[in-house]
């Protein structure tokens, strides 16, 4: 449920840097079980440039929405197309096929909470 | 905070691991794990059975019964017949509500009132506070009280086999007494989704069998537990009231387009001078449904409905239909804009949205 290779933002989003300026972003199994049935997902412009806590975007499921902020600054490189149609992705697969941006790092990845502090976070928060 | 109350089903939801939540200080199943769209579908196309112990039950019985929920209520109480039940409200004398509620005749001199759960005390209270004037007794049976709802298109099948009552016969909004499993149940044709369906009402201790003896006949059948967050979808669809949303003690029967429940003719009771001095002038506003025209537009209940920047009126209840597919919602709109396929805007989260104003309910199940 928390996959080690990942960084994690209390507001339940993942990053993967990949070891070359770019990173991708998504949110956590967690997250998504809480939103329950995600139905849109809306992304940034290709290009756009977002600081770190900024929101990126939002996701919508069926009883709620929630705001969506990237854990590290950087500029849009893409965006996962694929959940327009299949927004779906994000519940059935949020650390694969659910990820929502690619961004060029503009900064470090301070800040952030390794697997074993978001999974205390996470035990915290549901008990 | 205090500890959250409990249903005698709770074991039963934390068993199929439900997801809990506070649900007006109670903890209840919001969904299981097979999620709010499913179970919204397997109400509409199968079975769904829903734990609503929650809600209050209010029993008041003697010679001065009839006159009393007359006197609360601004349905015509007097033309129910016994086993018959209606849809009602408690106003204040503004004609705004204290709740809504259902009204089962169990006798001449009988009545049990079905009341939302967030709101039992205060109706409790309500009840006892109008009830010296009249020769009855009032009691609050719902601590005693498991409320279980079986619906969907294959409700009747699905229970049949489960009672030696015949179902067919009862009509929509009637009930009678039998056994369900050999447990003695009030049986109840109602419902809160705009499917055919069944609320079964029996004691508290013995929920816990009705509800496993269901889910063991329905689960071939297609039946899925369901939670509160379809049954919100579901109910939001037939553009049924929920207390909080589309009513409240701000909001007057008639501007919640629920005049059908009012009978000005049938005698003096609590909020009648004021519905009438409504009915005299054109309401402000008017509660319509709207969708809106975007894909990525969802309203959500409280944004404002605004006009050339400018707040005039706001949502009640908004959410993507699973059922339409479509994202509807209901809102309070100034009247002159309240026009079938007119154009309103919506503040979503500091954009104007275009929405367009459409005929309700949005669903209606093919009979």
């Amino acid at each position: 449920m928390f996959p080690a290779d990942l960084l994690y933002t209390k507001d339940h989003e993942w990053i993967r840097a990949a070891g070359d300026g770019t990173a991708v972003v998504g949110i956590t199994h967690y997250a998504q079980e809480a939103l329950g049935d995600v139905v849109f997902v809306d992304l940034p412009e290709v290009g756009a440039t977002i600081g770190q806590g900024e929101e990126f975007g939002t996701v919508e499921s069926v009883k709620t929405v929630s705001e969506l902020n990237l854990p590290a600054a950087g500029e849009v490189l893409a965006v996962n197309e694929t959940l327009a149609d299949h927004p779906e992705a994000v519940n059935e697969d949020p650390y694969g096929a659910g990820w929502m941006v690619k961004v060029r790092l503009s900064g470090g990845l301070d800040g952030l909470l390794d697997p074993t502090a978001y999974a205390a976070l996470v035990s915290a928060e549901s008990h | 905070m205090p500890e959250l109350m409990k249903t005698p089903l709770n074991a039963a939801h934390r068993a199929l691991n439900a997801k809990m939540v506070d649900f007006g200080g109670w903890d209840m199943p919001v969904q299981y794990p097979a999620g709010i769209l499913a179970e919204h579908e397997a109400v509409r196309t199968r079975a769904g059975l829903f734990d609503v112990s929650h809600m209050g039950e209010i029993r008041v019985k003697g010679p001065g019964a009839l006159a009393l929920v007359e006197h609360l209520t601004p349905n015509a109480v007097s033309q129910l017949a016994i086993g018959q039940i209606h849809y009602t409200a408690f106003l204040y004398e503004n004609g705004t509500f204290v709740d809504d509620l259902l009204v089962y005749r169990e006798g001449e001199e009988e009545f049990l009132l079905v009341v939302n759960a967030g709101n039992c005390d205060k109706d409790f209270a309500w009840v006892q506070t109008h009830a010296p004037a009249f020769d009855c007794t009032v009691v609050n049976e719902s601590p005693a009280t498991g409320q279980i709802a079986l619906q969907g298109p294959r409700s009747l099948a699905i229970l049949q086999p489960l009672t030696q009552t015949p179902l067919e016969p009862i009509g929509y909004y009637w009930f009678t007494h039998g056994e369900v499993a050999g447990i003695k149940c009030l049986i109840s044709r109602t419902g809160y989704t705009g499917e055919d369906g069944f609320e079964l009402y029996c004691a508290a201790a013995d929920a816990p069998r009705v509800w496993d003896t269901v889910m063991a006949a329905g689960t071939p059948q297609g039946l899925l537990p369901a939670g509160l967050g379809c049954r919100n979808t579901l109910r939001l669809e037939c553009k049924m009231a929920l207390y909080g949303h589309e009513i409240d003690d701000t909001i007057q029967a008639l501007e919640a387009g629920l005049g059908w429940i009012v009978k000005l003719d049938k005698g003096p009771f609590i909020g009648r001078d004021a519905l009438l001095a409504a009915k005299a002038a054109p309401a402000a506003r008017k509660l319509v449904g709207f969708k809106t025209l975007e894909k990525r537009d969802i309203a959500r209940d409280h944004m404002p409905v605004v006009k050339d920047g400018a707040p005039v009126g706001f949502v009640t209840s908004g959410a993507p239909s699973p059922t339409c597919g479509i994202n509807l919602g209901l809102a309070y709109v100034p009247t002159d804009q309240a026009v079938l396929g007119g154009r309103i805007q919506i503040e979503i989260r500091g954009r104007a949205v275009e929405a367009e104003i459409i005929r309700t309910p949005f669903y209606k199940r093919a009979k």
